[in-house]
């Protein structure tokens, strides 16, 4: 139980001990704990942004889907409309064509009555000259007549 | 245990309470316990170059197992000091805290090495007839770290608040700075500045210079026959495991009186 010099020599001891750990344990043991601390709460906030960056992109995506459905939905309408509008075009376009044909078809239906009728006109004036001639002989001059026969055609 | 003197209780006792002590000039003082030392040194040597192997193999990284345990050990010891000193702690007092905490422990942890079983150890192996393999049950040793920490203690206070705040701190805390109650003020102090190191020395050394008597006591009744001999094992046993705690309860105390009046230390009053 008594004090001696071993008291002094283990101080002595305490103080290498104290050293020592203060400055090759201690340090390089802390700086590796604080990085890996720095390292996982990068890590952890690198997976917050990609959260939140992911939650930004879904509702992107979703934005840039109903945007796609609400154009894909008026392109079939002005679709629609312009098909309709063709189609109303194309009638009215058929209408006139067929309007033009007809009236093209009775005026060439005219136009050849008028020719038949004239040719008729004419073949009937010769034919009644052809049997008048035959009834009166040559009794009839057709010069001298012609003009009252040009008049019966031109009646006719 | 030296087969030349006759077995007593006393011879018994008293040869497990021997420092191998080696005289070094006239006078009780000048001698050193060489067990004490030697077994401190050795300690210090093998935990601390353990550690510093390990540590110096150190990543950031993923942390090998041995490199896990020694994070755990420091993380718990920085934990500590963090609660108790607000300052730049990295620098001197946690290593400090560390030191203190694994070497205490380590040499309180001799006590559980068998006493007897050692003796012959160190009689036949080394031929050391005296040997008292716990450092910390020598009150050199208890000493020697609480007033280390003692001088440690005031250097702090000087270098924190300057020679003149610590005299002033001396005077005028706790009471109050009225030159009426300077003397009440500084038997205040005095008894405070005798008391922190003769507590902390004394505490670690009397937990542990207990435990070995005990140890002792329980094997002078292991030798008394059949049932000193049963109950000297059941106790034993059961002394070994409570110790147990102690070695590990008196190492953190210990330690956290340090970080405690250096703490104290850094702050003004």
């Amino acid at each position: 139980m008594d004090i001696t010099f071993t008291l002094i020599a283990q101080a002595l001891t305490f103080a290498i001990l104290i050293w020592f750990t203060a400055k090759f344990i201690w340090p390089p043991l802390m700086s590796a704990i604080e990085n890996r601390q720095k390292t996982i709460a990068d890590g952890l906030a690198a997976g917050e942004r990609g959260k939140h960056d992911l939650d930004l992109a879904a509702k992107r995506s979703a934005e840039l889907l109903r945007e796609a459905k609400e154009k894909a939905a008026d392109i079939l309408a002005s679709g629609d409309k312009r098909a309709s509008e063709i189609i109303e075009a194309a009638k009215l376009q058929a209408k006139v064509e067929a309007d033009r044909i007809i009236a093209g078809a009775t005026a060439e239906i005219e136009q050849e009555t008028f020719r038949a009728r004239e040719q008729l006109r004419s073949q009937v004036s010769a034919i009644a000259l052809a049997g008048a001639g035959k009834i009166l002989g040559r009794e009839i001059d057709a010069s001298a007549h012609n003009d009252l026969l040009d008049k019966l055609v031109a009646e006719m | 245990m030296s087969t030349e003197h006759a077995l007593t209780p006393s011879s018994y006792i008293t040869h497990h309470l021997t420092f191998n002590s080696q005289s070094i000039g006239s006078g009780g003082f000048w001698s050193l316990h060489m067990d004490t030392l030697i077994v401190s040194g050795i300690l210090g040597l093998i935990t601390f170059g353990l550690l510093y192997w390990i540590v110096s193999g150190v990543t950031a990284g993923v942390p090998s197992k041995r490199q896990a345990a020694v994070e755990l050990l420091v993380e718990f010891i920085d934990d500590q000091v963090k609660g108790i000193f607000h300052g730049d702690r990295n620098k001197f007092i946690a290593p400090l805290a560390l030191t203190v905490f694994v070497w205490v422990l380590m040499m309180n942890a001799m006590d559980f090495l068998p006493i007897d079983v050692m003796a012959w150890v160190y009689e036949n192996v080394f031929g050391q007839s005296h040997w008292r393999a716990v450092p910390t049950s020598d009150i050199n040793t208890t000493f020697a770290l609480a007033l280390s920490v003692w001088f440690l203690m005031i250097f702090f206070s000087i270098k924190v608040k300057g020679l003149g705040g610590w005299i002033h701190e001396l005077f005028c805390a706790p009471f109050g700075s009225n030159p009426l109650i300077w003397p009440a003020n500084f038997l205040f102090n005095l008894i405070e500045y005798v008391s922190k190191p003769l507590s902390h020395a004394l505490r670690l050394f009397g937990n542990m210079y207990a435990g070995e008597i005990i140890f002792l006591l329980l094997g002078m009744w292991a030798a008394t026959g059949l049932v000193g001999t049963f109950f000297g094992a059941l106790l034993g046993a059961g002394w070994a495991v409570f110790h147990i705690l102690i070695v590990v309860l008196q190492a953190f105390i210990f330690m956290m009186l340090t970080v405690v009046y250096l703490a104290m230390a850094h702050e003004s009053h």
